[in-house]
């Protein structure tokens, strides 16, 4: 770990981000939030679907949504798994809300069960979605 | 022999099969760099999921704990299996479907002849053609991963939501994955990877262990929930890693072999080339002798 930050490491199955030289990280816990600092005790944490931000000395502020996760922090570096990880720089309001508009007519239109119940979890993740890029 | 024209037209629908063949080959090579690449990609997650369960496993009273989680430990029983079989959507990938169902097909007869009860899901249509004229009564689902153009996190979400009510149900004991692991474009190995009960970093086993951290480490929640969440994601992540790894194999598998057929139309093009030239030329000589012969005759 250096001086001026610790290392923080987003993997999720599909992709990897990593942060260098972060001051400070705020993780949503299932126990409610908390931030990093370096040199941090050794912790691993679950996490609920929320927002985690990164506060770098290198690379600014960066917002990024994460679902379903687990957060290790040991030896001064951390680490977040997740299932799916979103850069909320990347995403589109706009886009976001045709999609979930899209979503909502997949709900009403679903026909049998099964689809009906993909539809809405598919609704759900996106309005969590929409959830994280509001207070902005 | 055959006729000049008759040769003339097997060469060149020879030809146009080298030309599909070969742009297959292309195309399975770009496949499969994408496919090789998203494996990788898949690699750290699985990793760190892993050394994270190792990390729990040894935290928690020498792995007491975690001998009691079920989806982790098993049942205890070895009756009811249930097998999924992973091959391809898709033909023309040389022996990489039949391989992978000769070796699913060894183990359900296995298990069967000492009395234990096998379930099947399928997933790739191909295995399913093969599978159903003989073991039709024990495949219970067949899914399709053709619709989209890389496998996607969301099936493999899935396929494993449906194995783990199954075993919640307690309609499992055992749960193993078939799928081809990929060594190189040339090799693949058709693999039998036990998915129930767990086995802790199959690839890594000893060098792997993580080393006992000194600190403690805190918790949050309590170690035995932690645990309860994590186990159903590394799950996934297995199967998520197997089915990569089964598409990159499947490219490569087709890659091989259009190659080869490439290669094998390119000889019998070569031979019947030569075939064609040695009868045009009998056919123009014996059109000269005959006029020589004729004019002699005179």
């Amino acid at each position: 770990m250096s001086e001026n930050g610790f290392h923080f490491n987003l993997v999720c199955p599909e992709f990897q981000i990593g942060f260098d030289e972060v001051e400070m990280a705020v993780i949503p816990g299932v126990e409610g939030d908390f931030g990093i600092l370096p040199s941090h005790a050794p912790m691993i944490s679950m996490l609920r679907s929320g927002v985690v931000e990164v506060h770098s000395s290198k690379e600014g502020n960066k917002r990024i949504f994460v679902r379903d996760g687990f957060a290790e922090v040991l030896a001064g570096d951390v680490v977040v798994l997740a299932e799916e990880i979103v850069l909320l720089d990347d995403l589109d309001a706009g886009e976001l809300a045709q999609k979930i508009q899209n979503a909502r007519e997949d709900v009403a239109d679903a026909k049998d069960e099964e689809t009906l119940e993909g539809a809405k979890a598919n609704l759900e993740h996106l309005e969590q979605l929409e959830q994280a890029i509001k207070p902005n | 022999m055959a006729s000049l024209k008759e040769l003339r037209n097997r060469i060149s629908s020879i030809q146009s099969t080298r030309k599909i063949t070969r742009a297959m080959r292309m195309v399975a090579a770009s496949k499969l760099r994408t496919s090789q690449e998203a494996a990788q990609a898949a690699r750290p997650y699985a990793q760190r999921m892993r050394d994270l369960l190792a990390k729990l496993s040894t935290h928690i009273d020498g792995g007491g704990a975690l001998a009691e989680m079920p989806l982790f430990a098993g049942t205890g029983k070895e009756e009811k299996h249930l097998f999924i079989i992973a091959t391809a959507d898709r033909g023309l990938c040389g022996g990489f479907n039949t391989s992978i169902v000769r070796l699913a097909r060894e183990r359900i007869r296995q298990v069967e002849n000492t009395g234990g009860k096998v379930q099947v899901i399928c997933v790739g249509r191909k295995g399913f053609d093969i599978l159903k004229r003989e073991f039709g009564d024990r495949i219970i689902e067949n899914w399709s991963l053709a619709s989209t153009r890389h496998v996607e996190y969301k099936q493999v979400q899935q396929i494993s939501a449906r194995v783990e009510e199954m075993f919640e149900a307690g309609e499992v004991d055992v749960c193993e994955l078939f799928y081809a692991h990929f060594h190189s474009v040339l090799s693949q190995k058709p693999t039998a990877h036990r998915l129930i009960p767990m086995r802790l970093s199959p690839e890594s086993d000893g060098e792997g262990a993580p080393e006992s951290s000194e600190a403690s480490v805190e918790f949050e929640p309590w170690e035995e929930e932690l645990l309860e969440a994590l186990l159903p994601k590394a799950l996934r992540s297995q199967v998520f890693q197997a089915l990569l790894e089964n598409a990159a194999s499947e490219q490569g598998a087709r890659m091989s072999a259009m190659d080869n057929a490439t290669r094998n139309a390119g000889e019998i093009v070569d031979r019947l080339t030569i075939v064609y030239n040695r009868t045009r030329q009998a056919a123009i000589t014996k059109e000269l002798i005959e006029i020589i012969s004729g004019s002699e005759a005179l």
